[in-house]
């Protein structure tokens, strides 16, 4: 049986994705998360079993936003290059973090994965997606691509304060 | 003639958790062949239906961009490094 995941985010930067989405509306806006696993997250289920993907939660430390590179079509696609990534893996090493993930938003439509977000999608990363309606930011969702690519899967976000946090 | 691929995070869990592995190839293609052989569960993330490289997985010979050389012809030497970096795409509709 699947363990859930989670994604631990202050609220402080879970306001600041939000304000993001909105900042760029009617645009959808693109950015790494910076973190690290939870490693006393580790499912004992996952480390029996031998699970390809143990650690269960991570948590969310920093953002990275980046340019949506989709000039062409920003309202609907967003695209972060190779050359991007590099520099926010780089951001991420310089504050001993990792790229855990990316988020992105949805101007007036859910947040929920779409077909192109699948078709797109790394395993691993966290996928945060925040619907933005007429300007105004929503619902904020995150998911994992599962390994037969078929599917993504909820990741529960447990939102704190800045000080339980730990920053 | 012996070079090194880098695995990209998201795809450690699916090579025994390593960050690179070493392989005796000629050209770039044999590299991600053998890759894809010894961590078959690295195929589907890597290569469509068609076999061919998904469009947001990059790779490089040391600092180049294959596609800006002969692709997965491009001949290696002994000390190459591939690299595969990913790309992030997506968005709200189809």
């Amino acid at each position: 049986m699947a363990e859930a995941f989670t994604l631990r985010i202050s609220d402080e930067l879970a306001e600041e994705v939000r304000a993001l989405g909105a900042g760029t509306y009617p645009d959808e806006c693109c950015g790494a998360l910076l973190g690290r696993e939870d490693k006393e997250s580790f499912g004992a289920a996952s480390r029996e079993a031998g699970a390809k993907d143990s650690c269960t939660s991570r948590s969310v430390m920093g953002l990275f936003p980046l340019v949506n590179r989709r000039d062409d079509s920003p309202r609907n696609r967003f695209s972060v290059t190779s050359e991007d990534v590099m520099e926010a893996e780089k951001a991420a090493r310089i504050q001993g973090l990792e790229v855990i993930g990316w988020y992105h938003s949805h101007p007036d439509h859910p947040a929920r994965p779409s077909a192109y977000d699948r078709d797109h999608a790394w395993p691993w990363y966290s996928y945060v997606i925040v619907s933005v309606a007429n300007g105004t930011p929503l619902d904020v969702t995150s998911w994992r691509l599962n390994d037969d690519r078929s599917e993504f899967v909820p990741e529960g976000i447990e939102i704190r304060s800045r000080a339980e946090a730990g920053r | 003639m012996p070079v090194r691929v880098t695995i990209p995070t998201p795809l450690r869990s699916y090579a025994g958790k390593l960050d690179s592995a070493e392989f005796s190839a000629a050209t770039v293609g044999e590299a991600l062949s053998q890759l894809t052989t010894r961590f078959p569960d690295l195929r589907k993330h890597l290569f469509n239906d068609e076999g061919k490289l998904r469009s947001f997985v990059n790779v490089y010979v040391n600092d180049e961009d294959i596609r800006y050389l002969a692709n997965q012809s491009t001949p290696t030497k002994e000390g190459d490094l591939i690299s595969i970096i990913p790309s992030i795409a997506g968005g709200c509709s189809r």
